[in-house]
C-alpha cells in the first residue's frame, strides 16, 4: 500500500526584509515579500527522500495561509511533491498556534496520512511547537527535531540532537515528525520540476470543508492576545576602533571599564 | 495569591539556572510550586526552596527517560489538575517548549513561547517577547485557560527568597500516548568544562573568519580567559569546525548574555536572531562594513588572528 506523506509548509514574510506588524498587531504581509519558510524546505526534502526509498509513496504539501501562500505550495511542488492542499479562509486572519494546529490537524485527517513531516520552526513565529501539538491533536507519536530520519517496516526512526544528549528515537506509523536544518541540504527545483509543478493539483479547502467554526480561529478566536508591539529601540551607536597594533589593548580597557575583566 | 507551577529543568538532579530564574519570575504572579520529574528530587529540593518554591511535587518513573516528551506532559497535566495554578511556567528549551505546548492543548489553554520577561497584569500574566530577530518587542497574554508560558534563559537574575520547599510525591498515571515514541538509545554530550551556552554570562563566538577547526582554539582561549561559553556561526558549524550544539542563531541556540563577543562573524539576520538581546556586544572583524558593527557597543576593525590572541594575553595579564 502506498505511503501517504503530508508535509506542512508555512508561507512567511522574507526574514531578510524589514518585517513588522500591521495595525491589528498581526504580521504585516504587505511590505515584505512572502516565501516558503526556508526551514520547511528541509521538511520537503526529507519527505521526498523517504518517498524515494519507499516502494510506493505520495507526497502532499499542505499549507494554512492567505491566497499568496500558493507560492509556497508551488515551490514545494516544483521540488517534487505530488500534490498540494491549501486551506484558505478570510476568517483565519490572526489565528494563533492553537487555531492553526486545529486547522492543520483536520486538514491532515481529511487528506489521509501515514506520516506528517514538518519543519523545526517557522522563520516568522519561530515557536517550534506546532509539530508536537499536531501529534497531540492527531493522537499519534511525535518524533521531532530530527537531524536524521528514515522510514521502514511501518516504523519511523531518527536522531534527535538535544541539549544534554543525542537520542535515537523510534515510533510506529502513523506519526508526526519534524526535521532540523541539519537533516541535509534541500534540493533546488529543476526547470523540469518547475514546468511539471504547473500541472500538479492544488486543492483549496475552507473552514466549512473541514467542519471548523469561524469562532474557533482568527484573531477573535485566538487564546493569546498581543497587547503591544513596538520596534526595539535602536542600539546606541558603539565605539569602533581600527586596529593598528593597539586594538586588543583598547578592547581590554573597554571590557575592564565595563567590569567584565 | 494563587500558585504557579514551575517545571524544573535539571541534569541528573542538578537544577539548571533557568529554573531558578523561573522561580524568581513566578513570584511576581503567585506562589511557585515546582514540579520535579526523574530521580533526585530530595537533593534538588534545597535549591528550589531557596529560590522560593513553597512545594516541590516530585515523580520518578522509568518512562520519563525511556519515552519522548509525553510522559512528562502526563505528569505536568496531573500536577496542574491537582494544583489548579494561575499559570504554568516552563523553561524555553526545545523539549520544554514541546512539553508546554502539549500541556496547553490538554488544559484548553493558549500558550506563549520564548518570553524574555513576565509581569503580573489585571487580566493575568503579561509576557514580553522579542520577535522578528529581535527587531520588535511585544507584550502578550494568554486570554483563554490557564496561561502556559515558556521563558528563555537569562530573562531574569535569580533572586533567593527562601520558602518551605516541602517535597510531596505526585502520583502519575501514564496515558496511552506516553509510550508512543521510544528513546532507543541516548549518548550524553561530553562536558567541555565551560559554562552552558544559553546560561553563560559571557559568550565568545567564532565565525567563518576563524578559517578552520584548528584555529578555534584561539576562540576557546579567549573564552577561557573570561570564563565564557563558546559559540559559533552556522558558517563555522556547516564547515565542520565546531559542533552544532554550539551554534548561535535562529536554528541554533538563542543567547542573551551580559557580554557577547563575535569574532569573524558578519552579523547575518539569522545569527542576530540568536544574540541581539545580549546586553553588551563586542565584535572583531576585518571588514569595517560588516553588519555586525551596527549592533556593537565596541568594535575592533582588524584581523582576529592578531586581535583575539593579544586580547587573551591582555586579559590574563590584567587578571594576574
Ligand atoms: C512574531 C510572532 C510571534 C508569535 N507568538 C505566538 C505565541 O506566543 N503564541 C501563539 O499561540 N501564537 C503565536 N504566533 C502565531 C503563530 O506563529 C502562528 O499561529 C503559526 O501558524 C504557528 O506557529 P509558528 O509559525 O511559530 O510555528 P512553528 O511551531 O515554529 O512551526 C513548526 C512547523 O509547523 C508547520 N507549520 C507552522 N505553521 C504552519 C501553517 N500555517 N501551515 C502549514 N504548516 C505550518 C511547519 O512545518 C513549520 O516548520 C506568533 C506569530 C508571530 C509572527
Ligand atoms: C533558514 C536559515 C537559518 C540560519 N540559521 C543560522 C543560525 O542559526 N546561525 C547563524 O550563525 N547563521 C544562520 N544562518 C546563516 C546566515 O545567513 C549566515 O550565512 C551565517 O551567519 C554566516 O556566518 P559568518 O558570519 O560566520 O560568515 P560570513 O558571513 O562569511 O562572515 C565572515 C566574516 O568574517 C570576517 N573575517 C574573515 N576573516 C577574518 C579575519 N581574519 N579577522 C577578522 N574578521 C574576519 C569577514 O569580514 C566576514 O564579515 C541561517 C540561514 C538560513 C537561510
Amino acid at each position: 500500500m502506498s505511503l501517504r506523506i503530508v508535509v506542512c509548509v508555512k508561507y512567511v514574510p522574507d526574514a531578510t526584509g524589514d518585517r513588522h506588524f500591521a495595525e491589528d498587531l498581526t504580521t504585516d504581509r504587505e511590505a515584505v515579500d512572502g516565501l516558503l519558510s526556508e526551514l520547511d524546505e528541509y521538511a520537503v526534502e526529507q519527505a521526498l527522500q523517504i518517498a524515494d526509498a519507499a516502494d510506493d509513496a505520495e507526497v502532499t504539501v499542505l499549507t494554512v495561509g492567505p491566497e499568496d501562500a500558493k507560492d509556497a505550495l508551488r515551490k514545494a511542488l516544483s521540488m517534487g511533491a505530488d500534490k498540494a492542499v491549501h486551506v484558505e479562509d478570510d476568517a483565519l486572519h490572526g489565528t494563533d498556534v492553537m487555531g492553526t494546529s486545529l486547522v492543520l490537524a483536520k486538514a491532515v485527517e481529511e487528506t489521509g496520512y501515514d506520516l506528517v513531516v514538518c519543519g523545526m520552526a517557522s522563520t516568522d513565529g519561530t515557536m517550534g511547537v506546532l509539530p508536537a501539538i499536531l501529534a497531540e491533536r492527531l493522537g499519534v507519536p511525535q518524533v521531532t527535531l530530527l537531524s536524521e530520519v528514515a522510514v521502514a517496516d511501518g516504523k519511523v526512526t531518527g536522531r534527535r540532537d538535544g541539549d544534554a544528549a543525542s537520542e535515537q528515537l523510534e515510533a510506529s506509523l502513523p506519526a508526526v515528525v519534524s526535521v532540523t536544518d541539519q537533516s541535509g541540504e534541500a534540493r533546488y527545483p529543476s526547470f523540469k520540476g518547475i514546468m511539471a509543478a504547473k500541472k500538479k493539483k492544488v486543492e483549496s479547502l475552507d473552514l466549512s470543508d473541514l467542519g471548523i467554526d469561524e469562532e474557533q480561529v482568527g484573531l477573535a478566536g485566538a487564546w493569546t492576545k498581543v497587547e503591544e508591539a513596538a520596534p526595539r529601540p535602536p542600539r546606541t551607536a558603539g565605539t569602533i576602533v581600527t586596529d593598528e597594533g593597539e586594538g586588543a589593548k583598547q578592547l581590554a580597557e573597554y571590557l575592564a571599564a565595563q567590569k567584565f575583566i | 495569591m494563587g500558585e504557579v507551577l514551575v517545571y524544573v529543568d535539571h541534569v541528573d538532579g542538578a537544577v539548571r539556572k533557568p529554573t531558578l530564574e523561573l522561580l524568581t519570575l513566578a513570584r511576581r504572579i503567585g506562589e511557585p510550586v515546582a514540579v520535579f520529574l526523574g530521580p533526585g528530587a530530595e537533593g534538588a529540593a534545597a535549591a528550589l526552596a531557596e529560590y522560593g518554591a513553597v512545594k516541590v511535587l516530585a515523580a520518578d518513573a522509568p518512562e520519563f527517560a525511556e519515552y519522548l516528551v509525553v510522559p512528562k506532559v502526563d505528569a505536568l497535566e496531573q500536577a496542574a489538575k491537582a494544583v489548579e495554578p494561575v499559570a504554568v511556567l516552563v523553561p524555553s528549551s526545545a523539549e520544554g517548549k514541546e512539553i508546554a505546548a502539549r500541556l496547553a492543548v490538554r488544559l484548553g489553554s493558549g500558550i506563549i513561547t520564548d518570553a524574555v520577561d513576565l509581569e503580573a497584569g489585571a487580566e493575568g500574566p503579561v509576557a514580553t517577547q522579542s520577535v522578528f530577530a529581535a527587531a520588535f518587542t511585544t507584550k502578550s497574554r494568554v486570554s483563554h485557560g490557564t496561561p502556559v508560558i515558556t521563558v528563555k534563559p537569562n530573562s531574569a537574575a535569580p533572586e533567593a527568597a527562601p520558602a518551605a520547599g516541602t517535597v510531596e510525591q505526585l502520583s502519575v498515571s501514564f496515558s496511552e500516548a506516553a509510550t508512543g515514541t521510544k528513546v532507543v538509545s541516548r549518548s550524553p554530550r561530553e562536558s567541555t568544562g565551560r559554562p552552558e551556552l544559553t546560561e553563560a554570562a559571557i559568550v565568545v563566538s567564532g565565525g567563518r573568519g576563524v578559517n578552520g577547526a584548528e584555529n578555534f582554539s584561539i576562540i576557546e582561549n579567549l573564552a577561557d580567559s573570561l570564563g565564557a561559553a563558546v559559540g559559533a556561526s552556522r558558517a563555522a558549524v556547516d564547515a565542520g569546525w565546531y559542533p552544532h550544539t554550539n551554534q548561535v542563531g535562529q536554528t541554533g541556540k538563542s543567547v542573551s548574555p551580559q557580554l557577547y563577543v563575535a569574532a569573524g562573524i558578519s552579523g547575518a539576520i539569522q545569527h542576530r536572531a540568536g544574540m541581539q538581546t545580549s546586553k553588551t556586544i563586542v565584535a572583531v572583524n576585518k571588514d569595517p562594513e560588516a553588519p555586525i558593527f551596527d549592533l556593537v557597543d565596541y568594535g575592533v576593525v582588524g584581523d582576529l588572528f592578531e586581535v583575539v590572541p593579544a586580547l587573551t594575553e591582555e586579559i590574563k595579564a590584567r587578571k594576574g
